[in-house]
């Protein structure tokens, strides 16, 4: 029995002078008891919609959602005593000290004035916050913001956390402390629901992953499972000479056992291969044997990037019936950077 | 910083979970209220703008009214400085009540309503604290104004408790005002929409009234707008309970100003029952974007 669960959920905004938008499109999710799980999935894919349907802020349309047996559309206000919640845009009064807002939010538990002071205090110097515990939060850079949002999500060390785009707009070494303490949190078993549009984040964080775009899940697994679902390892070659590609192509399709791609400069080049060792020396001997020259060589497993490619690919294809299939193939490899930058 | 940060969180999950304490719904009510309007007084007191707007203004325009127009417009029987007062009072208490209309535009944007919609705190106290954080505005602007205006001339020539019940009306009045601004703020969702609106809506509401000149003096089309328009009727309660009510001039045979005290108590009465269910039915709903 998963401790979080959402059933057939729609929502559908109609924007002035717009078509209808269909937000969530019957998606359907489940977290067990103390596990993290992502929800992957680039912009407007409805990840945020759901996790608001979650946090009680937003009815859906349809569908059915329940945190630990009690029903998030029927009782509300038993769900948010449970919860915590740090969204994309810290949520933090900017006129209010570190403190001030740490402090409001224990008394809006209901905590007591005693309480809320201490448990501030304490929030304070746990997450480095002392800098900001008496100035107004107005100052400080968007790291600092999100690490009082996220304290102020943890105020009263709720059972469930929802962590909307935690790293969104972090610089690397925040998004690297916040992937500390998000682990941590995890480790001592709080129930985290997380969503990303960072592949490496779902596969640092998350034990299970569920990849959703237009508004429904597409694939879920853990991240070693959903890699396997697209099978095999990876040969991947870097030429010297761009004017090599095409052959290098053929060579590869030859050895390999899917089609190679080809990066947008037509150096890189890579190709699923069921025995690659035996594959790549093949691949290595007729390249030799034709003079063509390489900076390098190479195996590699497939990454949550090849999967993410492959689904959004097949997504892609809806809109390349219009566009081309190389505009669809560009859309993925801009996912596909947009993940190796995180 | 990771590893202090892995450290802190360690110590965050191991730190003992507060527990909330078991209070009435009623005195977490209070309590709520309380904490959210806390939040609006601290705003006061550090965004500059607001202090200006509070002190300043008020200031700038009870000059302006009383030695701009005090030497053309001639009130029968009384000074302008008298006569003007309760019109600067009434326009300056109004335009304050439109902070909440920004503030919960600004809040609904900054996502901070979230912040406040995922507690289990009451739905009305976002809404309490903001309509008391404009109260306590117009209280501080009124007090400002009415030193001003007794530095120029203006007097109370009534009793004490009736200059009370003037104030009362004047601040009640913007009150109720903020909670169609709350609303107004919620459903417009842009601060810079809802800004420019209540201007085009305020200035002609104030202005086409008998809060600067007499409304008999007033071309017939808009002589009957301004004996209709509800400031009209606050402006004339409290002039009335001020004492401040020209002698000679005569007053319009319209119900409301021939009762603007309790109209004006109707008015508020009216503006709380439609507008404070419907603002916090509005905010259980709203949410950023």
């Amino acid at each position: 029995m998963s401790f979080i669960e959402a059933r057939g959920l729609t929502k559908t905004y109609t924007p002035r002078g717009a078509g209808p938008v269909h937000a969530l499109d019957g998606l359907d999710l489940e977290v067990p008891k103390g596990t993290v799980t992502a929800l992957l999935g680039p912009n407007g894919a409805g990840k945020t919609t759901t996790v608001k349907v979650l946090t009680t802020l937003i009815e859906p349309d349809s569908g059915t959602a329940s945190i630990g047996d009690i029903d998030v559309l029927e009782h509300p206000d038993r769900i948010r005593p449970m919860i915590g919640v740090s969204g994309q845009y810290a949520a933090v009064d900017e006129n209010l000290t570190g403190f001030e807002n740490l402090d409001m939010v224990g008394r809006l538990y209901h905590l007591g004035a005693k309480r809320s002071r201490a448990r501030a205090k304490e929030l304070i110097d746990l997450f480095d916050l002392s800098e900001a515990q008496n100035r107004p939060v107005k100052g400080f850079s968007g790291g600092m913001r999100r690490r009082i949002d996220l304290a102020g999500a943890l105020v009263t060390r709720p059972e469930v956390l929802f962590l909307d785009e935690p790293t969104t707009g972090l610089d690397p070494r925040g998004r690297l402390g916040m992937w500390d303490i998000i682990t941590t949190l995890a480790g001592e078993g709080t129930t985290v629901l997380l969503t990303t549009q960072y592949l490496e984040e779902a596969d640092q964080l998350a034990d299970s992953i569920s990849v959703i775009d237009d508004g429904k899940v597409i694939a879920k697994g853990t991240s070693d499972e959903l890699k396997a679902s697209i099978g095999g390892q990876r040969i991947e070659i870097n030429l010297v000479e761009v004017g090599d590609s095409e052959i290098a192509i053929e060579i590869l399709r030859r050895f390999g056992h899917s089609e190679p791609t080809v990066t947008a400069d037509g150096r890189q080049l890579t190709v699923k291969a069921e025995d690659a060792p035996v594959a790549l020396q093949a691949v290595l001997a007729e390249f030799g044997a034709r003079g063509i020259r390489l900076y390098d060589a190479g195996m590699r497993r497939p990454t949550l990037d090849d999967v993410f490619l492959r689904l959004t690919g097949h997504m892609a294809s809806d809109e390349a019936a219009q566009e081309e299939g190389t505009a669809a193939k560009k859309s993925a490899r801009a996912a596909r950077k947009e993940g190796k930058k995180a | 910083m990771s590893t202090t940060t892995t450290h802190a969180a360690a110590a965050v999950v191991t730190a003992p979970a507060p527990e909330p304490i078991a209070h009435s719904a009623i005195a977490n009510w209070f309590s709520d209220g309380w904490i959210t309007t806390r939040r609006n007084l601290i705003k006061i007191k550090r965004v500059p703008d607001i202090v200006v707007f509070t002190t300043l203004q008020p200031i700038m325009f009870v000059l302006l009214f009383t030695y701009v127009y005090a030497g053309v417009i001639k009130i029968p029987g009384s000074s302008y400085n008298e006569f003007i007062m309760a019109g600067i009072f009434a326009q300056t208490v109004v335009f304050g009540s439109t902070y909440s209309g920004s503030a919960m535009a600004h809040d609904l944007k900054d996502g901070i309503i979230d912040r406040f919609r995922t507690l289990p705190m009451s739905p009305s106290a976002v809404l309490i604290g903001r309509t008391n954080g404009d109260l306590m505005i117009n209280t501080i602007s009124m007090a400002v104004m009415m030193a001003t205006g007794l530095i120029v001339g203006w007097r109370i020539r009534s009793s004490f408790l009736e200059a009370l019940a003037a104030i009362s009306l004047l601040l009640l009045f913007a009150y109720a005002f903020s909670w169609v601004m709350a609303f107004l703020g919620m459903s417009v969702r842009s601060p810079e929409i809802i800004n420019n609106a209540s201007f085009l809506i305020l200035f002609p509401l104030t202005f086409i009234s008998n809060a600067f000149v007499p409304s008999d003096t007033l071309p017939t089309p808009l002589r009957i707008f301004a004996e209709y328009n509800p400031v009209s009727a606050l402006v004339q309660a409290a002039r009335r309970l001020f004492g401040n009510v020209p002698p000679n001039t005569p007053v319009s045979d319209v119900w409301s100003m021939q009762n603007p005290e309790l109209t004006v108590l109707i008015g508020i009465a009216a503006l709380l029952i439609i507008f404070v269910p419907l603002s916090i039915r509005k905010f259980g709903k709203v949410s950023s974007r």
